[in-house]
């Protein structure tokens, strides 16, 4: 079988349309969140400083800024993670469902 | 070359190593007196020593131009993830973000931000169908469909581009920083990076650089854990204490725990974070590392694990800033010039996690960091020469010039006689620059990469309508874009050419905000303009294409799995 047949295979099977568009629209929306988040973030301490600058406690000298600094590492750290399980298991495996129905 | 001659090259690396050692001693007592540069010196030749012991057992390894280029697509993704990291981590962001938090707090932990936020963007937009359509370098995934001379020409010109920006900062910041730790000549010291790389990459090529980085990021992690955890014991594991204890001794008193001057203006801020977000993902050294794993799979467990890597070592560093300001200030008698603070930190304000660690470790860990430090000058170097001569040999070489008529052994050879030029190149660079202030090369590398490399590998990837007319004319406005408006912002324009304050044309930070837009712009408009026979050809091929991109296909080293 020749790997041109199996690329008009997978062009011509519905299953595979749905499958880049699945993966498109979770792979943009996770994009999406990311720019929001960081964003977000550098604006924020663009247009309110003195919000950034606010104690987490009264008394206390850490401000609220640096856990939500921290909280934008980590969630970068997460969200990768989070994209990566997904695409290794759940997109991985209909994939090669879509590739091995080509193929027979 | 023979086994003889390896074994001499082998040697002659210790010797070099061990000779610096004695001109090292020479200069100790006027250079800097902080460091006993003998434990250094003997750390680090003991790293050279392992790593060339590497680079032999490597250089067995490759046989191939696929062996030379991307390790024969044999790494994990686990080990490419830490490669990834020791190739991205570089003694600037250690040193610089640790200094910026020692000097202001908080906006240290802004600036690291950035450089971490481009990773996840790498993840879900590029990991995968960069692996599934490329095979050594980057232009691999744009000449897809497009056609190879002009694309290729492109793409290189980007890579090199980017390269070469980065390696000046790399080289100027070894020679500035060797001269301190080792207490070397600045010659020497530049001398010194550009061999070890050059035998690296010549040798071992991309088997013996990933391993280079891999022990790099380890060492460089296990050495900002400790110092962290050190820091963290002074103050019972309570970062409320360690903080207090920062804004009592700190002379900027509460406003470090507060954003300060790093962002005023928003557009500069908006453009700097979107060169940092976009230009990771066109960083050639860094988009080479994904054709070193088999499959799709891998390359995203990669990108996982760099960010985690990376990420963890940012905060390791605010907790390392912080811990320079508790332990630093309160003591000026051995840490600043003269033993007054206003003379500022010995060395320099890049110093406080160097000294840091004499004073939580003591000279062993002090001379641990030291050889950390001068590793991962050389394993982020030999990354980025790697990927110029990939970029000069596979696309220029033998795609644009040789039309691929070209054997292995042949592009094998030029890609080697390329990693010489290069290693004697930034050696060069490294001499001419040496007085100037290069801390902006590594934003335009950065400014270069999110504005001409990443648009056109988004576009030809994404957009079944591009041609390469389209792609080659937006890419190369991003370049041109970038680079002019970067010399005539006040970063360059005033602090690095010397003209009076006020006289910068272009008011911001960054221009990736107007130069990547105007890239995409172009790419999409002179796209849509394309009616020719070629561009034609060039859609039609898409469906295929994204095939392979989305599914892995008839992917390099991939269909054989």
């Amino acid at each position: 079988m020749s790997q041109d047949d199996v690329v008009a295979r997978i062009t011509s099977n519905p299953k595979f349309q749905q499958f880049v568009s699945t993966r498109n629209v979770y792979s943009n929306i996770m994009t999406m969140l990311m720019m929001i988040v960081y964003f977000g973030y550098i604006l924020l301490i663009a247009f309110n400083k003195p919000f950034l600058a606010q104690k987490m406690s009264a008394g206390g000298v850490i401000s609220i800024g640096i856990p939500m600094g921290i909280g934008v590492l980590v969630f970068t750290i997460v969200i990768t993670w989070i994209y990566v399980r997904r695409a290794n298991t759940e997109f991985d495996a209909t994939k090669d469902a879509i590739v091995k129905e080509a193929s027979k | 070359m023979s086994k003889q001659l390896k074994q001499i090259l082998v040697a002659a690396g210790l010797l070099a190593a061990a000779g610096t050692a004695l001109a090292a001693g020479a200069d100790l007592g006027q250079a800097q007196k902080q460091a006993t540069n003998w434990t250094a010196i003997v750390m680090f030749a003991i790293f050279v020593g392992i790593t060339m012991w590497i680079t032999k057992w490597a250089a067995s390894k490759t046989k191939t131009a696929a062996d030379f280029y991307t390790a024969g697509g044999g790494i994990t993704g686990f080990q490419n993830g830490l490669a990834i990291a020791g190739d991205y981590m570089s003694a600037a962001s250690f040193l610089g973000i640790s200094g910026l938090v020692f000097a202001s707090g908080f906006d240290g932990l802004i600036f690291s931000i950035g450089w971490l936020v481009g990773w996840p963007v790498i993840t879900f937009l590029m990991a995968e169908r960069l692996r599934n359509l490329g095979k050594f370098t980057f232009a691999d995934v744009a000449g897809y469909r497009f056609d190879a001379g002009p694309i290729r020409t492109f793409a290189a010109t980007g890579s090199l581009v980017v390269v070469a920006f980065y390696l000046i900062a790399q080289m100027v910041g070894a020679g500035q920083l060797i001269k301190l730790l080792f207490g070397l000549d600045y010659m020497v010291a530049v001398i010194l990076v550009g061999v070890i790389m050059m035998m690296y990459v010549l040798f071992g090529g991309m088997t013996a650089t990933t391993w280079v980085q891999i022990i790099k990021a380890v060492m460089l992690l296990v050495g900002a854990t400790f110092m962290a955890l050190m820091v963290m014991v002074q103050f019972g594991f309570n970062f409320e204490s360690l903080a207090a204890r920062a804004v009592e001794v700190h002379s900027k008193k509460d406003a470090i725990m507060g954003p300060g001057a790093l962002i005023n203006d928003p557009v500069s801020a908006v453009s700097v974070g979107m060169a940092l977000m976009f230009g990771t993902a066109g960083l050639p050294h860094i988009l080479m590392r994904f054709f070193t794993v088999p499959n799709a799979k891998e390359a995203r467990k990669s990108v996982a694990w760099a960010t985690t890597w990376i990420g963890y070592f940012y905060i390791l560093t605010f907790i390392i800033g912080f811990g320079a300001i508790t332990n630093l200030i309160p003591n000026p008698a051995d840490y600043y010039v003269g033993g007054e603070i206003a003379k500022g930190l010995k060395g320099g304000g890049n110093m406080p996690a160097v000294h840091l660690a004499g004073a939580v470790g003591g000279d062993i860990f002090l001379g641990f960091i030291s050889a950390v430090a001068f590793a991962t000058i050389l394993a982020v170097v030999a990354g980025l020469t790697l990927s110029g001569a990939s970029a000069v040999s596979h696309d220029l070489y033998a795609s644009v010039w040789r039309h691929g008529n070209v054997d292995q052994a042949t592009e094998l050879r030029v890609s080697k006689i390329t990693t010489v030029f290069l290693g004697i190149f930034a050696v060069v660079l490294g001499v001419v620059f040496e007085k100037q202030n290069v801390a902006f090369m590594v934003m335009l590398a950065f400014a270069v990469a999110c504005s001409a490399n990443f648009p056109v590998l988004f576009m030809s990837v994404l957009w079944k309508d591009c041609t390469t007319k389209g792609a080659v004319a937006g890419g190369f406005v991003g370049l041109i874009l970038s680079v002019s408006l970067t010399i005539m912002s006040p970063a360059v324009w005033e602090a690095s050419l010397g003209n009076p304050k006020g006289t910068a044309m272009f008011p911001y930070a960054s221009p990736a905000i107007f130069s990547m837009t105007a890239a995409f712009v172009v790419i999409w408009l002179v796209s849509l303009m394309d009616k020719s026979a070629q561009a034609a050809k060039e859609r039609a091929a898409f469906p295929a294409q994204l095939i392979r991109s989305e599914t892995g296909v008839g992917a390099s080293g991939a269909s054989g799995h």
